[in-house]
């Protein structure tokens, strides 16, 4: 290796690591004294009401916004590849724009459209927030979906299903479904890293997500919140890193930029 | 098909809402007086600082991500460091946010670890002018997820890189730079203004790090915006609507700008 490479690499490793080390020290330190080293942060966290109640939200808003998505584009992406080759690049396009579009934009539009909206829609994060957060999965749906598609015979194996007498609900959930059944998976995975971390859409219609929880001990609790701090990024990394696992073959990398941000 | 639908409901007429909002006036009746308040204090400095901030992280991300992309990448780096790095690049570049802001202030804030060891060996920080709750602290977050992103987006044209391009460059007497210059750099400059205006459209919508690290003062315009619904001062939606409307404008600028000078650095190709 050449001096420079190792000069850059080793930079590039210094600033990527030196922030979680210094999170993980400050989350050793005594909340009273200041001092190294105690593990009562962590106890902290993990007694706390607050944080279980957010963790279980965003939780429970991901996983409705997987299953939604995964309804919406599921059939959606198996009937343009089947039927519709031509309305791909449309469904393409449509899928990117919330890539474009900054989420503080979609906030302020979502909510004007929707305010006046009925109450158990607009008020609880089940109806408004796990809406907003199906639009911002979008692109990774659709690629790692699509992805998924294109790697299998649609056609042969529609035909093959149809003419051993199955209907297409039977066709979509027994043949294809454990067909594209990693690229489903990361799509999951990628949902559920950004929704277990979007703050700007959740801060901005006032809901009680976890992001939101960790910004409120971040004002108050200086070394709690590094150990809360650490245990997010847990959650995010198990999520990218099972998201790595389950795409290598697939080549569903392509889609991994996500929005926490 | 459903998709449509929940295209339209929640994507299309959000948008229009916008676009409508952003001309109406306070009470009722069509009116230029929001967009063109944009103009002024304190919304023209928002844009300019969201736009810098964009700009400087865009850059400076996009040249050393560059750099260690291609260190990470080039022949005689071993393996492991190269799927160390893009592995960490992937986790690296969906992180941000909350948990950024405060690794940053633990690093560099007041009694960040960084800022302490400097303090300890006769360099303070604060007295040179770094303050992390401000535009550079934020830039310096911002880099955070800027540089893997860069890393990430790169990867693929410098492995495209061939081997045989800078053999048959050394074998005809050129030098290191006359290769980077005549070879290296215009087969790889479409894909890396493709990765700069992806960076800056990626800083530029950035919310919550900058809302977190300087509690909500430094005057960007997506903190702006927030400080409408966060705070009790809707007294005009229809301001936030021009100011979200503005930056949807500032992000199609980018876009009509990056067309023809793609175009332009990938002519050789054809």
């Amino acid at each position: 290796m050449s001096l420079s490479a190792v000069v850059w690499l080793v930079l590039g490793a210094a600033y990527f690591v030196i922030p979680l080390v210094a999170t993980f020290l400050f989350s050793l330190k005594s909340n009273q004294t200041g001092k190294c080293c105690t593990a009562a942060n962590y106890g902290w966290v993990i007694h706390n009401g607050g944080f279980w109640h957010s963790v279980k939200i965003s939780f429970l808003l991901a996983l409705e916004t997987i299953v939604i998505s995964l309804l919406i584009f599921v059939p959606t992406i198996y009937w343009v590849h089947l039927k519709l080759p031509r309305l791909r690049p449309v469904i393409a396009f449509l899928a990117l724009i919330p890539f474009v579009v900054p989420p503080i934009v979609m906030v302020v539009g979502l909510l004007q459209v929707f305010k006046s909206s009925p109450h158990w829609f607009y008020a609880q994060p089940w109806g408004f927030l796990s809406a907003a957060y199906v639009i911002l999965a979008f692109p990774y749906m659709f690629f790692s979906l699509d992805a998924g598609f294109r790697a299998i015979d649609v056609h042969t194996l529609t035909e093959a299903s149809q003419s051993l007498g199955a209907r297409w609900t039977t066709t979509l959930v027994k043949v294809i479904l454990p067909n594209i059944r990693s690229a489903a998976l990361a799509a999951s995975f990628l949902t559920l890293a950004i929704v277990m971390g979007e703050f700007t859409i959740a801060n901005l219609s006032a809901f009680h997500t976890f992001p939101i929880f960790i910004q409120l001990v971040n004002e108050t609790q200086g070394f709690p919140a590094a150990a809360l701090t650490l245990l997010s990024f847990g959650i995010t990394w198990a999520a990218m890193l099972a998201l790595l696992v389950v795409g290598r073959k697939r080549g569903a990398r392509s889609a991994v930029v996500a929005g926490a941000r | 098909m459903p998709f449509f639908a929940y295209t339209v409901a929640f994507l299309f007429l959000p948008a229009g809402a916008i676009l409508v909002g952003a001309f109406e006036g306070k009470t009722s009746g069509w009116t230029l007086s929001n967009v063109r308040l944009l103009f002024h204090h304190p919304y023209i400095d928002a844009y300019k600082t969201s736009i810098e901030i964009s700009l400087v992280t865009a850059l400076v991300g996009g040249v050393a991500g560059l750099f260690i992309a291609y260190a990470a990448l080039r022949d005689g780096t071993p393996g492991w460091v190269r799927s160390v790095f893009t592995t960490f690049s992937g986790v690296a570049a969906n992180f941000g946010g909350i948990p950024l802001a405060f690794a940053f202030i633990a690093t560099a804030g007041p009694l960040g670890i960084v800022t302490v060891f400097l303090r300890n060996h006769g360099f303070d920080p604060s007295a040179h002018g770094f303050n992390l709750f401000s535009k550079t602290g934020v830039e310096l977050a911002y880099l955070y997820f800027q540089l893997p992103l860069m890393i990430l987006v790169i990867s693929p044209a410098i492995d495209g890189l061939r081997r045989e391009w800078r053999e048959a460059a050394a074998n005809l007497g050129a030098k290191q730079w006359q290769f980077w210059w005549h070879v290296g750099l215009p087969v790889l400059m479409p894909s890396i203004l493709g990765a700069t205006i992806l960076l800056f459209g990626n800083a530029f919508a950035a919310y919550a790090t900058a809302y977190s690290l300087t509690s909500g003062t430094v005057n960007i315009v997506p903190i702006l915006i927030g400080a409408y619904y966060s705070g009790n001062v809707l007294d005009n939606p229809h301001l936030a609507q021009a100011m979200a409307f503005g930056m949807f404008v500032v992000l199609a600028v980018m876009m009509v700008l990056y067309v023809p000078l793609q175009r332009r650095a990938a002519r050789w190709a054809k």
